[in-house]
């Protein structure tokens, strides 16, 4: 019936086979609404974090386990969209959004926001963009509990302890890797499932086994 | 109205440029952030209020928008005095908790730092209309027009995601699967269409993508813009009294000797 | 007025050429087109037909530039717009989507209509005039800063229509641009469509099952094959005259080709069972953070019987899909009463309301206006067992009514495929086939037809027809006037001047 469907695959239309690290109009727009819902998240963590925080405040620096809450957004971001940029920008647009609606943060929040996505940012950075398994998403959760864990005991506690910081420095990392690293991951594997990214090469990859598309060719 | 697009009454600061608001909010926190001490806070917080008076949000709105910051800074005060740094005599001691008079100072500092970097930033920005922020960010601080629109794109999803969960809920109560199975079910209910909203955001955001792609968006041509956002003489007004605040909070505060430079 | 009147930089046509073009989408054996061989003159205008699933938004897709890259499927052949690529040429070409619901961009209606112009970097002075003249077009009667949010099915595509007729693109392209506007409105845009190509001398593609609509404005019409290729092109008298019969039966609209009604059985002269009666009933939303409903349409009287099919027709934004949802137990009444015969309740209290979601399963069965609201699955199979599943019928018994299904409303090829990458005529198909798998006692399908090619239609409603004369009840919400003289058996018209009073009140 189709003898047409021989000569697929033979495109014409295709100019480069490598990776494009352009940001499509879908990369910047599904990376915002990854961003803004996280950061409507981000928002109501920050509203149970002052109970919860008070709560901890019974072991000194355990504080620094809530941190991953505001950590997952660039991670999640980076998994997804894998484009150079991408974890940052999620991060900072969910910062952003928090502020928006209001948070006792204020500006400080933004600030927050940009190095905490530089620290996921640069792990991905670090395997050039081609590795996106469990592993590095772990490292990046890390990464982004390692650069809050640094800001907060600069700025934020300046006014603690050396002890309570050390406590703080690990449990931050701790955290970044768990409720940012696992989960995000977690999380990109269930959207995957969905069929929901079938546009990115995140949502393709979890479809491959499925059947084979490629069969035709 | 939604969380993210309020109702925005006319007022003064209502038609501010956006980047001018932004602008001062930054000023005060990077200020703030650089010192801990009640007098710096306490001055800049005092100077605010007089600002925000015409902010022109409604009362209800005002305090609604501005909960988590009055919920906040006590709380942060709290941790401080029992934590906090001590110096001074010691008022009191249990364990780990310790108050001194040091910490209470610093504890009065951070709660009064909390309200005076928080307030300005929810209430400028909840005078602000994301649409004119997105004008605001591209015209006046030129930042490329695809990732300000393409966020606002975003933004106006998620903005609609009451009226999505709405809509969700309605469908799955009309598929059969809207109740039943005790609390199970409910917890089910709940983080089914929660991760059923990301999903469903997701796949707009693609399919938004090609309508907006289908309109001639995306390329690298030069585009014009159908609301011209200009930073004006008020708006500058508006920076000067921001950076005005700032300056008179950091002078009374040397002046008066509480001011630590927080990374010194 | 026309879309650019103002306009003083007239545009220029676009030319298309397509040779042995194909397009194949990741994850889909078949090609969804194939083997195309097309010349459009600069200026011509075109009807697109083709039966469901032919490809036909494929293409104007692959026109526009949007289809993707080698990421998203296989391409063969050469699909050249004014001699370059497509994807190159994007700005030249403006694009109604299919679906209207997923297009509005920005927040504010004159915002969103602006968009395109603001793109196509049309001088801001111009581009004002411009919006109000496309608002005005295409009869979208509200205010610039009117939230898009709160627009009806019909109404947001009236905005997507305006928004690239402000454009003014060298190429139009319109994906079935009417499917949900009321009789009027389709003759109204139609003729704002006109007009603007008049005065600008753009190419015209459009797609459209409904021939009759478009017959006397075009030029040309161009059928395709779903196995590839054209199957018919030419111009439109000829094309009709000559290959009326052999492309009705292939589906498409031929008016002069009458269709075959389904024969309903006769009914017996005393009134069947009553399941459901509505008396001065008002319907509304509930708006957010609002305790009370912002009335769209009131005094609603209805009696709904066993075997019976009523239609629901009105203006765009009149309340029609509220009140179906108020009807099917989804949305509480805003006033006056609802309450269900004992033939429906069967045991159960009289508000369907207040019935649990598996209760309502058997009962009343809802399609929504916007078929992708209701997709919960990955696949259309498990999308179809979601309501056979929720009644733990058995696991040969589910198979079977979804397998049935399947083949009757031509989704069998589909069944592994995800709902949300099913052509537009597919989804609502699938749409109404979840409903039917759980037999419910009364339906309530809000626009059943839109985007059905004849063949499907019909299918859709002999299937309809037989379920009547099983004895289950029918509302239709439809603005489909073939549909409403083949099976309805009464029909209420909501006035919708309601609405535009309570637009008011809500701002
Ligand atoms: N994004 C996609 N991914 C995979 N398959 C797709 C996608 N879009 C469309 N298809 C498939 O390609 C085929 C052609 O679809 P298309 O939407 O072009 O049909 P159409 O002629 O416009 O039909 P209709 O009249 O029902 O809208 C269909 O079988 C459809 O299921
Ligand atoms: N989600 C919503 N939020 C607020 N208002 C809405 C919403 N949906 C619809 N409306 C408004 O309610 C009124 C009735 O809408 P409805 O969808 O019931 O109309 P309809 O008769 O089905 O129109 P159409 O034929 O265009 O589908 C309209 O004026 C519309 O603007
Ligand atoms: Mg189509
Ligand atoms: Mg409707």
């Amino acid at each position: 019936m189709h003898a047409t469907s021989k000569t697929f695959g033979t495109t014409s239309s295709t100019a480069t086979r490598g990776r494009n690290y352009r940001w499509r109009v879908v990369d910047i727009v599904v990376a915002s609404v990854i961003g803004v819902a996280s950061g409507v998240i981000f928002w109501a963590w920050g509203l149970a974090w002052s109970p919860l925080s008070s709560l901890l405040a019974f072991a000194p620096g355990l504080g620094g386990l809530l941190a991953g809450g505001w950590l997952f957004a660039g991670v999640l971001g980076g998994l997804i969209i894998r484009k150079p940029g991408a974890a940052l920008y999620t991060e900072v647009i969910a910062a952003v959004v928090s502020m928006l609606i209001g948070t006792q943060w204020g500006f400080a929040t933004l600030i927050w926001g940009v190095l905490q996505g530089l620290g996921a940012e640069i792990v991905l950075a670090l395997f050039f963009y081609a590795n996106f398994r469990l592993g590095v998403a772990l490292l990046a959760g890390a990464g982004a509990g390692l650069a809050v864990a640094l800001l907060d005991t600069a700025i934020s506690y300046a006014a603690l302890d050396l002890g309570f910081k050390t406590v703080y420095f690990v449990t931050a990392i701790l955290s970044g890797t768990v409720l940012a690293g696992l989960l995000s991951w977690l999380a990109v594997r269930g959207l995957a499932r969905t069929g929901a990214l079938s546009r990115f090469a995140s949502g393709r990859e979890a479809m491959r086994p499925a059947r084979a598309p490629q069969a035709v060719r | 109205m939604s969380l993210l697009t309020p109702t925005i009454r006319p007022s003064v600061v209502a038609r501010l440029n956006p980047v001018a608001k932004l602008a001062v909010a930054l000023i005060v926190s990077c200020s703030l952030l650089l010192s801990i001490d009640w007098i710096s806070a306490g001055v800049a917080l005092l100077l605010e209020g007089v600002l925000l008076l015409w902010c022109g949000l409604s009362p209800r709105q005002f305090w609604l928008r501005t909960a988590p910051v009055w919920m906040a800074a006590p709380l942060a005060a709290i941790t401080t005095v029992m934590y906090g740094q001590d110096s001074g005599a010691t008022l009191w001691q249990l364990g780990f908790v310790s108050v001194t008079e040091g910490s209470l100072s610093l504890g009065l500092a951070i709660g009064l730092r909390v309200l005076a970097i928080g307030l300005p930033g929810v209430v400028l920005l909840a005078t602000t209309d994301p649409t004119d922020l997105a004008d605001g960010l591209a015209q006046v601080l030129r930042l490329p027009a695809r990732f300000v629109l393409g966020g606002l794109a975003g933004l106006r999803l998620v903005g609609m995601f009451i009226d999505d969960w709405h809509s969700l809920t309605l469908a799955r109560r009309a598929r059969g699967v809207g109740d039943g199975g005790g609390l199970g079910g409910a917890v089910r209910r709940f983080v089914g269409p929660a991760f059923a909203l990301l999903v469903i955001s997701v796949r707009r955001g693609s399919k938004l993508a090609t309508a907006m792609e289908a309109r001639g968006f995306g390329s690298d041509e030069p585009r014009t813009w159908a609301r011209l956002s200009v930073f004006g003489v008020r708006d500058a007004v508006l920076v000067g009294a921001g950076c005005a605040i700032a300056a008179i909070a950091i002078g009374v505060a040397v002046w008066a000797g509480t001011w630590t430079f927080v990374l010194a | 007025m026309s879309a650019n009147a103002q306009s003083s930089t007239p545009v220029k046509p676009a030319r298309i050429t397509a040779r042995g073009w194909g397009w194949r989408h990741a994850g889909r054996a078949r090609p969804a087109v194939s083997a195309l061989d097309l010349d459009i003159a600069p200026g011509e205008r075109v009807l697109l037909l083709g039966s469901s699933g032919a490809g036909k938004s494929t293409l104007v897709h692959a026109l526009a530039g949007v289809l993707g890259d080698e990421e998203d499927g296989d391409s063969t052949g050469d699909l050249l717009v004014d001699g370059r690529r497509a994807a190159d040429a994007r700005g030249r070409v403006g694009l109604v989507l299919q679906d209207p619901d997923s297009q509005v961009v920005l927040a504010r209606i004159g915002d969103d209509v602006a968009f395109g112009c603001e793109n196509l970097a049309v001088p801001r002075a111009e581009i004002w005039p411009r919006v109000r003249a496309a608002l005005a077009a295409v009869g979208l009667d509200l205010p610039l800063d009117h939230p898009t949010s709160a627009l009806s099915g019909g109404q947001k595509q009236r905005l997507a229509l305006a928004g690239v007729l402000a454009m003014a693109p060298g190429l139009l392209l319109l994906d079935e641009p009417t499917a949900n506007l009321d009789p009027n409105g389709v003759i109204d845009v139609r003729d704002a469509v006109v007009r603007g190509l008049d005065r600008s001398g753009a190419t015209l593609i459009v797609i459209e099952h409904r021939v009759a609509v478009w017959q006397h404005v075009v030029d040309r019409v161009i059928v395709l094959d779903p196995a590839g290729g054209v199957m018919a092109d030419g111009p439109t008298a000829d094309v009709l005259a000559r290959e009326g019969e052999r492309l009705s039966k292939a589906g498409v609209w031929v008016p002069q080709v009458a269709l075959r009604a389904p024969v309903r059985r006769l009914r017996s002269p005393v009134a069947p069972e009553l399941l459901l009666r509505a008396d001065a009933l008002s319907v509304g939303r509930v708006p957010f953070a609002r305790r009370t409903a912002e009335v769209v349409a009131r005094d609603v009287g209805l009696d709904i019987r066993a075997g019976l099919a009523t239609a629901v027709t009105g203006p765009n934004g009149a309340g029609k899909s509220t009140l179906a949802l108020t009807l099917s137990g989804l949305l509480a009444p805003a006033g006056g009463t609802l309450t269900a015969g004992p033939a429906l309740a069967n045991g159960i209290g009289d508000q369907p309301v207040r019935w649990r979601s598996r209760e309502l399963l058997t009962r009343i069965g809802t399609v929504f206006q916007d078929p992708e609201h209701q997709f919960l699955a990955a696949t259309v199979r498990d999308d179809l067992m979601i309501g056979p599943r929720a009644l733990r019928l058995s696991a040969s018994e589910q198979t079977a009514r979804v397998d049935e299904l399947l083949q009757r409303l031509r989704l069998d090829h589909l069944a592994d495929a995800n709902p949300f990458t099913l052509s537009g005529g597919e989804k609502r198909r699938l749409s109404v086939a979840t409903v039917l798998a759980t037999r419910p006692r009364l339906l309530v399908l809000d626009e059943p037809t839109f985007g059905q090619d004849s063949r499907t239609w019909h299918e859709l409603v002999l299937l309809l027809a037989e379920l009547l004369d099983d004895g289950t009840a029918l509302v239709a919400v439809t603005h489909d006037e073939q549909f409403v003289d083949t099976l309805a058996d009464a029909t209420v018209v909501l006035p919708g001047s309601l609405a535009a009073g309570s637009m008011v009140d809500a701002s």
